[in-house]
């Protein structure tokens, strides 16, 4: 059998949904010949499936029974149900970038009194009309990752920032992604942020669905290009409608003396997957990358995170804690190499998992390849239910079992939320974890 | 009507019978010490009346006001006013003390259908009750019992005993691991808790307590039984002849 030619339903699919697509996807010249080498390096692999290593908890051509079409612009009545949604999630004082259905908002978004050296544009203007070299920035995403290569392939809108040398931002930037309706669509988005050297910004990304969203699929991928001596502290929060699928990829580069502070919660979405890249190309630079997936009902939430220490002297911190109750299957897959010429590496990574029902399920992979010899690295992982005798105490208290195991909940998750240093930030996050246990209380 | 009635109790753990028909009755503003050897079924008799899981009552009752205790769910109990001072009060990591004592004084007011309290005013009334019984401050501020010292553990307790107001306050073996002058701050705790609608039920292995929380009866348990009950004196009497005698009786 010839496996390139092996596609299953979903595969030809897509085959087709990029032949009827690439006439209304933005650029011509160059970038139509980068969509199609991406979509052929997509082509090539399909569909990742669970005898692929990196995807064997999270077996894309069983979960993804269908491919849907690929969103329409959204139209007037979309946007006024968007605009709902994005209301409950709008962080005060935020500048806000909206994408509807994959489309840049303009009417939905605030960028008012933005500072000099700041300039946002959406990347369709930038594929139709921007320069060589930052379309090129755009194609940096690993091709050999299918999800990322069909991303490339089908990317339609997103915003491209770009903060030049000495700019601090103030007030953060929120990225809403929104699904608006009932109509069951795929948007493909792909966002760029490039922080010059001495520069500084805070990003949150949201992803969220529209009162009586059902099922989608939300493809996304962000570049992260962070500046010598920069910094950029960066949060997401999955809160997609319990039917969509999220498959969202962040390649992340680091200048030297650089620091990189992400978070990302993970409670909404039938399937998601989060997968993201982080390479040290400077020396003296850290990461912290925390995340904490609440999952519940049949949901099935994968994280999946590459750590490239390339260069010496870098440090980087993983915390990602899961709480997987009924069928919730949560993945946490952390991969940190650390090169022949990585000396001084201080990497580590540790990840708890909570289980609250006997068919709930949380997979933990670590990986480390260390090939320098004067590095400090670690990992460690656990996997339990809630104490009983912590949960008789409370309930000895005055606490229902439920309010009990919300505290020892958010206890639980409450160190890798800590981790963020934003005030505001982290209230976001507290908050969008008080969502997710009263909607179980 | 009496505040709490245990009438020929009978509990198993998995296959073993520990309590074989235990009768209690404890009133208003009454001081019961129960003592008795290690494996007598003392702790047992707490873990029941508040609740705890994994006993298995296969006869009597317990009655608090004359309603099923047993009926209730452990969070109930502590709503009507049922109170259990752990023997090893856990540590829970990640959860203030002060959130949690919130949390808890709220779910308590809200299921007696009380108002709530707010931050401030929740405030204000754990600083009048930490004052009065000299408790620093700063304990509120840390995770629960984490990194607290045997002897403030036990001030937690009696801390929430305060703020909760509880009509029976059974204290499980407080003096285990405290040294003389915690158990003194302790037992001066409780003694300024005493009043006449509330009753204490004082578990303890020692004589040496009682020294400080004088009790008004003195009940002796051995296997599973009340074997013998008295005043105080009978305390005493303990100390001097052990418990051995008891043994055999039972």
């Amino acid at each position: 059998m010839n496996l390139v030619l092996a596609k299953n339903e979903t595969g030809r699919a897509l085959s087709d949904s990029f032949a009827i697509a690439r006439g209304r996807l933005p650029g011509a010249g160059k970038v139509a010949e980068a969509r199609s080498v991406a979509f052929e390096a997509y082509e090539r692999a399909g569909l990742p499936h669970r005898r692929i290593e990196d995807w064997k908890y999270t077996d894309l051509r069983a979960l993804m029974r269908e491919l849907l079409p690929l969103a329409p612009a959204p139209d007037a009545a979309a946007l006024t149900r968007a605009a709902t949604a994005v209301k409950l999630q709008a962080v005060k004082g935020a500048r806000r970038l909206v994408l509807v259905d994959g489309v840049f908002a303009p009417k939905l978004s605030e960028l008012g009194g933005l500072e000099n050296g700041v300039t946002v544009r959406t990347l369709q203007e930038v594929l139709e009309a921007g320069d060589a070299a930052l379309q090129t920035q755009l194609f940096t995403p690993d091709d050999t990752n299918p999800m990322v290569a069909l991303n490339s392939a089908m990317m339609t809108d997103g915003v491209v920032i770009e903060i030049a040398n000495g700019i601090v931002l103030k007030q953060p930037l929120q990225i809403i992604h929104v699904a608006s309706g009932p109509v069951p669509a795929a948007m493909f988005t792909r966002s760029l942020l490039r922080l010059g050297k001495d520069a500084g910004a805070t990003l949150v990304e949201s992803y969220i669905a529209a009162d009586g969203a059902k099922i989608y699929q939300a493809h996304d991928s962000l570049v992260l290009a962070i500046g010598d001596n920069s910094r950029l502290d960066h949060v997401r929060l999955v809160e997609d409608g319990r039917e969509a699928f999220n498959i969202s990829s962040a390649v992340v580069t680091l200048g030297a003396h650089a620091h990189f502070n992400t978070f990302g919660l993970t409670s909404g979405a039938a399937v998601s997957r989060y997968q993201a890249t982080i390479a040290f190309a400077g020396e003296h630079s850290r990461v912290e990358t925390n995340g904490v997936n609440l999952l519940n009902g049949r949901q099935h939430a994968d994280t999946t995170l590459l750590m490239d220490h390339a260069v010496p002297h870098c440090a980087s911190r993983e915390v990602f804690r899961a709480v997987a109750d009924d069928r919730g299957h949560s993945v946490f897959q952390g991969r940190i190499i650390v090169r022949p010429d990585a000396q001084k590496t201080d990497a580590k990574m540790m990840t708890r998992a909570l289980l609250l029902s006997d068919d709930a399920e949380a997979d933990n992979k670590p990986e480390l390849e260390i090939f320098a010899d004067d590095v400090t690295c670690g990992h460690g992982a656990t996997t339990g239910a809630l104490d009983e005798s912590l949960l008789f105490y409370l309930r000895a208290r005055g606490l229902s079992e439920k309010e009990a195991q919300a505290l020892l909940i958010q206890a639980f998750v409450g160190e890798a939320i800590e981790s963020i240093v934003n005030d505001h930030l982290r209230e976001l996050a507290i908050a969008a974890a008080q969502r997710w246990l009263e909607a179980r209380a | 009507m009496s505040l709490l009635e245990v009438k020929n109790l009978k509990v198993r753990v998995e296959d073993n019978e520990i309590l074989h028909g235990l009768t209690l009755t404890v009133n208003p503003g009454e001081v019961h010490a129960i003592m008795g050897p290690n494996g007598s079924g003392k702790s047992t008799l707490s873990h029941v009346i508040a609740g705890k899981p994994g006993y298995d009552v296969t006869d009597g009752e317990i009655l608090f006001r004359g309603e099923d205790l047993l009926e209730m769910e452990p969070d109930e109990r502590a709503a009507k006013g049922v109170f259990l001072a752990f023997q090893y009060p856990v540590e829970i990591p990640g959860v203030t003390t002060w959130n949690f004592l919130h949390t808890a004084l709220n779910a308590q007011r809200k299921a007696r259908g009380e108002s709530q309290l707010s931050s401030p005013e929740f405030l204000k009334k754990v600083r009048e009750v930490a004052k009065s019984l000299n408790i620093p401050q700063d304990m509120l501020k840390r995770g629960v019992n984490v990194g607290f010292s045997g002897g403030e553990k036990k001030r937690n307790e009696i801390l929430q005993m305060a703020l909760f107001e509880p009509a029976v306050c059974i204290l499980d073996e407080m003096d285990s691991g405290l040294d003389i002058d915690a158990l003194r701050i302790a037992a001066d705790g409780v003694n300024a808790l005493r009043s006449p609608e509330r009753a204490m039920v004082v578990i303890t292995h020692y004589q040496r307590l009682l020294n400080y929380i004088i009790p008004d009866f003195v009940h002796v348990m051995s296997k599973g039984r009340v074997v013998k009950s008295g005043g105080k004196d009978l305390a005493l009497e303990l100390e001097a002849s052990g418990y051995t005698q008891f043994e055999d009786a039972a």
